[in-house]
């Protein structure tokens, strides 16, 4: 029997998971996450192998989920300096790079910035032919004073052969060992917002490696010899070359794994997932079971970048949320004991009125409380439980995206607070394990890729262009390490351009396959 | 006469979104554009249409073409410069004054970037008091004015002078130019003089936008809703409150059109409202009624943050705040509507002024 390893970093916890070759789960731990994380990952690998009597020999594929490269942004530790080439002149002079970036993160990561002519129009054409004899200079000029290059051509996400061209110049003149960053194959339309996630991107390119070495180290500490991968913002992997090219795609593993292992678990497609932690509970939705994207940029460290990011609705309410005030005038949170809930809470003999507590006082968590309550508790209580369940109506009613019922999963610590029935729910459903279902997420083990293109529908049919840009984007995603036979589209968007004539459409297609596992197939990654 | 200030500029930018009746292209582009050009050129004049000289040359500019091909493609500002440049040339006069086409939208930041680069004032006006899909769809037109010559530019060094036959040649040869030029060009047309801006601009509506902004703003920072403050103190009306239950799309000749269901919450409960949109929210209907129509400003925010929700963006599930404000007068007329009324977007029915009482409140 052969078994995979899914392992999510979270800010306070880690946790580990086994899963059989039939992706069912057979055991998963929770440990505190550790400052030096590696130690962390260690002791979760170690328990899980202990626990379940599973050789680490037996695990063949080890997934990590993990918020380090967030935190390095956030924290603005371990950044890289970054060299950055736009291509574009003569247009986009308009405004330069890094524009709105918080100082402290510019300080951090450098202004070094080059613009130089080149880039392409919306249907492919150059604008003015590239110049290569700038990028050289571009190159000379940042040489020994930056640590990667990110390069940003417009229109590339449709048309990359300038960014091609240019990183290979960069090559020539910087080394081959620089790590370069192209923005065509980070993120979609919208010059600014892409600019600034290659720019992190590079950034991070010191982090990735951190990361990608320490769990390396820790699965060779336990004796494991499994091929690694990387989770991504979409819900699919990467293996470890690509987790070093493209860090920023793990940015926002973490909730993305919840939602993907909380369909798996329930084995449903389609649902909306309620995941309720200690602070906050994060709604989200996934459809042919991966998460539905944002159409907003998200934000990472106060930059806004267009990277795709889960659709997710952050309520502010967790098992550890404070309640304030009586029956007439409660007050929920924001502040939250955390992880201290053991500690604080009134049911584990603190003093402290939490979520947690509300629910075991109308017995809706399956413990005797350790305290005595009251009338006026419990209907304080009663009050509390009833703000959480509407907010996360609210919620489950804001992401579903349309008036039918749908399938709601509830998981994570603190989805006991939750009734069995909700408004907008045909069902509700608690997974087992559903409490680890984030490290679930991460060992699932899919690879994905995306295609986007502006096409104009007035030459060519629809069909044919949708047709062609399918076979493309299977292609795109069996390269990924994908097995031909399980590839399957998981996403369609098609946008037409408004406010010109000429049948111009954006499409965007996504596509994902389980990872090939025989050694001759990951040789080639 | 004021100077601009880096926090007026994201108060226009906030507040045209706003007017921008839920479409207009993002407007933080140009808020990017004009920060910038300020920064590097130094601070803009806003002057008020009174404080324009009779004779001076005044000249409406902006961009034109795709949103998605704006944001890839982002202004290189030279192509406002040649624009300008060749329309001081065709007309042997020196401009003197730039004003925004629309007050909607990120053209209405645009004029901003072209002022701190010549070093000339931006009126406080527009043609529009609000933003419209078509180049025509302006109070100078409806007053008889020429766009011509209209000077369109481009990054690459292109400019193209158009003498059009009429609106709707005018609209046609722009748009397929714009095509040919890469999608996105700098527009500068209607060259007037100081009297015809008086007589014919919607004065005020950067001040507008920028009070707008700045009401959000505050909203963001303080507990107070922006919402009630826009009733209050500019004859905005509350035309619905609900949340969004359908929404219906299609794309007809370039433009998104469709349709937003929305049931109602709080003093609307139990009643039901209908927004019909082309790019911008374009009528409200509720109970079979018709309750507000373009020219009429049909603004949809969201209900908490009291942000501008767009036409692109508006999706099942959405808590909403719909508010009417009131066009310019010079809409309201017969020729105002035949331009700019329902009809001309094809909804079988005519212009309801928005009600003057408020109905509930937020």
């Amino acid at each position: 029997m052969h078994y995979r390893m899914g392992v999510d970093v979270g800010g306070s916890h880690t946790d580990a998971v086994l899963l059989d070759e039939n992706l069912c789960c057979v055991h998963g731990v929770k440990v505190p996450t550790t400052a030096n994380v590696d130690s962390g990952i260690r002791e979760a690998v170690e328990r899980l192998g202990k626990e379940s009597g599973i050789h680490p020999r037996q695990v063949k594929l080890a997934t990590l989920g993990t918020t380090h490269c967030a935190n390095a942004v956030v924290e603005r530790k371990n950044l890289s300096r970054v060299g950055m080439i736009r291509i574009g002149a003569p247009a986009t002079r308009s405004v330069p790079p890094m524009v709105g970036w918080p100082e402290d993160l510019k300080k951090a990561i450098g202004s070094v910035y080059f613009l130089v002519r080149g880039g392409r129009e919306y249907n492919g054409t150059p604008i003015v032919p590239l110049d290569l004899e700038e990028i050289r200079h571009a190159c000379r000029q940042m040489k020994g004073l930056v640590d990667a290059v990110a390069i940003t051509a417009v229109f590339a996400p449709t048309d990359p052969a300038d960014e091609d061209l240019a990183a290979e110049i960069v090559r020539e003149e910087l080394g081959a060992s620089i790590p370069v960053t192209r923005s065509g194959e980070l993120a979609g339309l919208g010059l600014l917002d892409r600019e600034n996630a290659t720019i992190l991107n590079a950034a991070l390119n010191r982090t990735a490696n951190r990361v990608i070495e320490g769990f390396r180290r820790a699965l060779e500490q336990a004796g494991m010899q499994a091929n690694i991968f990387f989770g991504q913002n979409d819900g699919t992997m990467m293996p470890e070359k690509m987790a070093r090219r493209f860090p920023i795609r793990m940015i926002a593993c973490g909730p993305v794994h919840s939602l993907r292992g909380a369909a798996h678990l329930s084995k449903m497609s389609d649902a909306v997932v309620v995941d309720v932690g200690g602070t906050t509970t994060d709604v989200g939705m996934v459809s042919n079971r991966f998460p539905r994207e944002s159409i907003d940029p998200a934000e990472i460290g106060g930059v806004k970048i267009n990277a795709s990011m889960p659709d997710l609705l952050s309520v502010g309410v967790g098992g550890g949320t404070v309640i304030r005030g009586g029956p007439e005038d409660i007050c929920l949170g924001p502040d939250s004991v955390g992880h201290r809930l053991t500690q604080l809470a009134r049911c584990f003999g603190g003093s402290t009125w939490t979520l947690t507590d509300a629910a075991a006082a109308i017995g809706r968590i399956g413990w005797t409380p350790f305290m005595s309550v009251t009338e006026e508790e419990k209907q304080r209580s009663q009050k509390a439980m009833s703000v959480v369940k509407n907010r996360v109506e609210e919620a489950i009613d804001r992401i579903k995206g349309g008036p039918s019922p749908v399938s709601v999963i509830l998981v994570g610590g603190g989805s006991s607070l939750l009734p069995d029935e909700l408004t907008g729910a045909s069902q509700v459903i608690r997974p087992p394990h559903h409490e680890v279902a984030n490290a679930v997420g991460a060992a699932l083990g899919q690879v994905g890729a995306q295609v986007e293109r502006i096409v104009s529908l007035e030459e060519e049919s629809r069909d044919y262009v949708y047709q062609h840009l399918k076979k493309e984007t299977f292609e795109a995603t069996v390269r990924q390490g994908a097995d031909p036979k399980t590839v399957r589209l998981i996403s369609v968007e098609e946008i037409p351009l408004s406010y010109l004539p000429g049948k111009s459409v954006r499409f965007r297609l996504k596509a994902a396959g389980d990872i090939r596992t025989s050694a001759e197939d990951t040789a080639v990654l | 006469m004021r100077e601009l200030s880096r926090e007026s500029v994201s108060d226009i930018a906030v507040g045209s979104a706003v007017l921008g009746t839920g479409g207009g292209g993002d407007p933080s582009l140009g808020q990017w554009m004009a920060i910038h050009a300020i920064e590097e050129y130094g601070p803009v004049r806003l002057i008020t249409v009174d404080e324009l000289d009779r004779d001076s040359l005044v000249v409406p500019a902006g961009m034109m073409g795709a949103p998605t091909v704006l944001v890839e493609k982002i202004p290189g500002g030279q192509e406002l410069v040649n624009a300008y440049q060749r329309m001081e040339t065709l007309l042997g006069k020196t401009i003197e004054a730039i004003m925004p086409v629309e007050a909607g939208g990120v053209n209405s930041l645009l004029p901003l970037v072209l002022a701190a680069q010549k070093g000339i004032p931006v009126v406080d006006a527009d043609s529009m008091g609000r933003a419209f899909p078509e180049v025509h769809m302006t109070v100078f037109h409806l007053n008889g004015l020429s766009p011509e010559p209209a000077v369109l530019a481009d990054e690459k060094g292109n400019t193209a002078v158009l003498y059009p036959a009429d609106g709707d040649w005018y609209e046609g040869l722009a748009r397929e130019l714009t095509v040919r030029m890469g999608g996105s060009v700098a527009v500068l047309d209607y060259p007037l003089r100081g009297e015809q801006v008086k007589q014919s601009a919607i004065p005020g509506t950067l001040s507008l936008a920028e009070r707008v902004g700045s009401m959000l703003r505050q909203f963001h920072s303080r507990e107070n809703s922006p919402v009630q403050s826009m009733i209050e103190q500019l004859e905005a009306v509350l035309l619905f409150q609900g949340k969004v239950v359908d929404v219906e799309r299609r794309t007809e000749s370039g433009f998104a059109k469709g349709k937003v269901c929305l049931t109602g919450t709080g003093s609307y409960r139990e009643r039901e409202c209908e927004l019909l949109f082309q790019n911008e929210f374009l009528a409200a209907q509720g109970e079979g009624k018709v309750i507000a129509t373009t020219p009429d400003l049909i603004c949809v925010l969201d209900e908490e943050t009291g942000t501008p929700v767009t036409t692109e963006k508006i999706r099942y599930g959405m808590r909403t705040v719909v508010i009417g404000l009131p066009c310019h007068p010079k809409w309201r007329t017969v020729d105002g509507l035949n331009l700019v009324g329902p009809r001309r977007f094809g909804y079988p029915f005519d212009y309801v002024p928005i009600p003057k009482t408020i109905q509930g409140s937020v």
